[in-house]
């Protein structure tokens, strides 16, 4: 198959590539673009460790292919801090302790932020089923839900 | 151990030192290495679960697009029979070898048969499918009961059980007969008022670790290889590797990756030695990684088991005996986890007769491997069922039936040493008063207790601190940091030298930067490389007192430690200013050179470890659906280093738990093959399925660890299974043996019980 030149915009940055056209996302962030932020737990769309958003819509990179990104604006876990300051929801993980091995948590934090960002002011229900994408089998979600919660706070307190 | 001691560094909830990598996505896992040139490895697995190979064709296959090597189980060596030690896990290296590429027959459906590298993974993929094997199906064995059967097909021809008295006359999937006893167990049920009996079943369950197995592996032409990957033990990597290879273990260097979670399934090997031969005959660093597939058809699962207890007690609750029939499926080869199984299965009671008798059963399904406490939640599923119904038949509460049995310091333990101090006591205790245990419950919901059990591990560990020029402290361990333990090690060191948390990195160094250190596994490693942490830390504040006493002119053994500083003793008549650490560092060029601590020790007395679970779960009775809405544990964690993080184990291990008690389980289909290899059908618990997890630490100083330390991280997955049957039970009013609990089975106890 000839590769596909693809131009897009990743985290802010204009950004081009050449793909497979049965390449997905999560190989093309991960492959091409050496973002390896993004993981892979299952390639089925069932675990969120991919997590991303395109155009602000959460969205597991296993299940989109690098071509579909044309044109649009990709958000992957190393988009989430500025600079050398972590953002609200990274430093509530930390705090919290809501991660053991870590490799679900970049999934996590961009599914965070999507939630967070629509919904300013979730029930501990409404953390639960956002995230029910997100597998995570270290923590039991106990602190990872605490952590989000927090972070909301937090993240409210700032934009009043 | 001095129990009045005043912590400065450990008990605190600091960040972690890997923690800011791990939330921005720095962190690099297996996967995520990459080396100029590298290629990608693939492996054809068996579609059989028990066939023979008639014969392998890689001819079409080699001449593919982008295929620069093809390897079979013809180009690996011969390898003898060993025993494996170090591990977590039982096994043999001949067995191991086999499993990781199959000769003469396949064992399991993913049971490797051939391995490509080309170019890209969709190459190899390609080349994959254009390699012709020709089986000859054989009957699969699938369960205990058709494998222990008579006329039992078997599995392996040259296995003959052992521990028995003599050597059998004929082959047989039991690999092992283990047993176990004290007393006159039929004498104790003579005397008892009341006897119980019942069989359980668990399913075969995999650890479920988000980041499949991945390893990068480079061999140059001189027979060096290294090898960047995901696991829980290097060392053992470096040993696994170089048997199946024929290797020596010097030419191999393993280079710990971050780990995305094992639970013990990542104390073996699978791809690595695989890579590195692929390596070795393209001239290529090559990249292999399981998809989520092969993880659940290759890697080690938890063994399903069939566990028979009878049970002996007077009417006020004493046990007069108790015994247990427990065979454990180990898959296609040798060495389930039956042993600790049968250790563990009464260990948390006083009883004078008992006899324990376990059987380690091959059937086709993937090797098992260790999963969290290996084998203790099984049979202690099974017991605390069996406990749960003594209690509703003499009318006693759980908890105090349990109180009346338990065991205490100076008891003897069911499998031999006598118990140092332990805090099962106060965790009965601390659940009996815990407000949520009397929380009241609704209708169709119900509450149940179990206890848990678990050694815990020592083993050899190798720490080296370095002491750098302006006093900041270095730690360079061995073992991989599977959920906290560089925070735990640095907090230790901090505690032991007396300077500040912040002034302490860890490094996990590869298997030749690092002295030799056992597997991250069997909660050992805030005990055992801990201690090794700690006993580094005092060699260098032995080195500092000898370097301010040479600064200051005065012996040694004049000199104190405190608060990080070295200070002449008190009556000492020496008009000196403390030296801190910095200060003897930055001088140490003058005073005999850099300051390098080290410790190597094989850690004994690992404080066991035991908990106390209670959940409160609602039956649907229209569907069969359980739900959890309140979960408590309650554990002795001997001294907790880091609240969050042995919080986290105990809230972590509990999810593991009901995830194995209501959901999780292999199912195959008639000729072996697993029909949910994969997240969506193989469901462990998600964030909507679970409540809060409340959590109680007990802490009962460990006498053998400086700290009171004692393993925290697999006690917790063992009580819950039984504690969700036992609080089932309670909201449906049906007692159901198997688990797990999923709906259908629920459903169909509840309709048989209605008609």
């Amino acid at each position: 198959m000839a590769k596909v030149h693809v131009s897009t915009s990743v985290n802010g940055q204009h950004t081009e590539f050449l793909c497979e056209p049965n390449e997905s996302l999560l190989d093309v962030l991960r492959e091409n673009l050496q973002l390896t932020g993004t993981k892979e737990g299952c390639a089925t769309g069932d675990c969120g460790a991919c997590s991303v958003t395109i155009d602000g819509t959460l969205v597991c990179s296993c299940l989109v292919l690098g071509v579909e990104i044309a044109g649009k604006e990709v958000g992957t876990i190393e988009g989430i801090a500025k600079g050398d300051v972590l953002h609200p929801i990274q430093q509530k993980f930390l705090e919290h302790a809501a991660l053991q091995c870590g490799v679900c948590t970049p999934g996590l934090i961009v599914a965070t932020k999507s939630l967070l960002d629509s919904n300013p002011k979730p029930t501990e229900e409404e953390i639960r089923y956002y995230l029910a994408g997100n597998l995570c089998r270290c923590t039991g979600y106990d602190k990872i839900v605490r952590a989000v919660q927090d972070a909301a706070q937090t993240m409210r307190g700032k934009r009043a | 151990m001095s129990e009045a001691r005043q912590f400065n560094a450990i008990g605190r909830r600091v960040i972690r030192p890997d923690g800011v990598d791990k939330v921005t996505g720095r962190a690099a896992f297996g996967a995520d290495y990459t080396l100029p040139g590298t290629i990608y490895g693939k492996v054809l697995r068996s579609p059989h679960a028990h066939a023979r190979i008639v014969s392998i064709d890689t001819k079409k296959a080699s001449r593919m697009p982008g295929v620069l090597a093809i390897v079979t189980g013809a180009d690996f060596p011969k390898v003898g029979s060993e025993e494996i030690t170090g591990g977590e896990g039982a096994g043999d290296y001949k067995d191991l070898a086999t499993n990781v590429m199959a000769r003469d027959r396949v064992l399991y459906h993913g049971h490797a048969v051939a391995a490509v590298a080309a170019t890209s993974v969709a190459e190899a993929d390609a080349a994959l499918a254009a390699i012709k094997v020709r089986y000859e199906k054989l009957r699969p064995v699938m369960d205990i009961d058709t494998a222990m059967a008579d006329d039992a097909v078997v599995i392996d021809e040259q296995l003959f059980t052992s521990g028995l008295p003599e050597k059998p006359s004929k082959p047989s999937n039991v690999a092992t007969v283990m047993e176990l006893k004290r007393g006159d167990v039929e004498a104790g049920f003579a005397a008892a008022d009341i006897v119980l009996e019942g069989t359980y079943r668990t399913p075969t369950v995999h650890q479920g670790y988000i980041e499949p197995h991945a390893c990068l592996a480079t061999i140059n032409q001189g027979g060096q290889a290294t090898v960047w990957a995901s696991t829980q033990g290097h060392f053992d990597v470096r040993s696994g590797a170089a048997k199946v290879l024929g290797m020596k273990v010097s030419d191999i260097k393993v280079i710990p990756t971050e780990i995305g979670g094992g639970f013990g399934g990542k104390t073996t090997i699978y791809v690595e030695p695989v890579a590195i031969l692929l390596s070795r005959r393209s001239g290529r660093p090559v990249k292999m990684t399981m998809t989520r597939e092969e993880v659940f058809r290759a890697s080690g699962p938890a063994s399903a088991t069939k566990c028979v207890i009878k049970i002996g007690a007077k009417n006020d609750g004493t046990l007069t005996a108790m015994s247990a029939w427990l065979a454990y499926e180990a898959g296609a080869f040798k060495g389930s986890s039956m042993a600790p199984g049968a250790m563990c299965v009464f260990a948390p009671y006083k009883v004078d007769n008992f006899l324990i008798r376990g059987f380690d059963v091959l059937v086709n399904k993937p090797k098992v491997a260790a999963y969290r406490a290996p084998g203790a939640p099984q049979s202690m599923y099974a017991c605390e069922s069996l406990l749960d119904e003594l209690a509703g038949k003499l009318g006693m509460d759980p908890i105090d039936l349990r109180l009346k049995n338990a065991v205490e310091e100076g008891c003897q333990a069911a499998y031999g040493p006598k118990f140092n101090a332990i805090g099962f006591r106060e965790c009965l205790e601390a659940a009996k008063r815990h407000p949520n245990y009397s929380v009241p419950l609704g209708p169709d919901e119900g509450r149940g207790v179990a206890a848990g059990f678990w050694f815990n591990a020592g083993m050899q560990s190798s720490a080296e601190i370095h002491i750098n020029e302006d006093g900041t402290v270095t730690v360079i361990e061995g073992n991989p940091d599977i959920g906290g333990s560089r925070a735990s090690m640095a907090m230790m060191a901090a505690e032991e030298l007396g300077v500040p948390y912040e002034r302490v990195r860890v490094q996990i160094a590869d298997t030749e930067s690092a002295g030799y250190t056992n597997t991250t596994g069997g909660s050992r490693v805030t005990f055992a490389t801990g201690m090794a942490v700690i006993q580094a830390a005092r060699d260098i504040i032995g080195q500092c007192k000898q370097r301010a006493a040479s600064t200051w002119g005065i012996d040694g053994d004049m000199v104190d430690w405190a608060d990080g500083k070295a200070i002449p003793k008190p009556g000492v008549n020496a008009d000196v200013k403390p030296l801190t650490l910095a200060n003897i560092a930055s001088n140490a060029a003058r005073t005999g050179g850099p300051l390098l601590g080290r410790a190597s020790l094989n850690a004994r007395g690992a404080g066991p470890g035991f908990s106390v679970n209670f959940a409160d779960v609602r039956v649907d009775r229209e569907t069969g659906k359980l739900d959890v809405l309140r979960f408590t544990a309650i554990q002795d964690v001997g001294k907790a280093i880091h609240p969050s993080y042995v919080e986290g184990q105990l809230q972590g291990g509990a999810a593991q738990g009901i995830g194995w008690a209501l959901n999780e389980e292999y199912v195959y289909n008639k000729d072996g093959v697993m029909e949910n290899a994969g997240f969506l059908d193989y469901r462990i618990p998600v964030a909507s399925d679970l409540p809060m997890i409340d959590t109680q630490m007990i802490e009962v100083p460990n006498p053998s660890h400086p700290y009171g330390v004692r393993g925290v991280g697999e006690t917790p997955i063992v009580a819950p299974l039984a504690a969700i049957a036992n609080a089932s039970c309670a909201a449906t009013g049906v007692r159901i043996r198997d688990l797990p609990l999923s709906p259908p089975r629920v459903l169909a106890a509840l309709e048989h019980a209605a008609s």
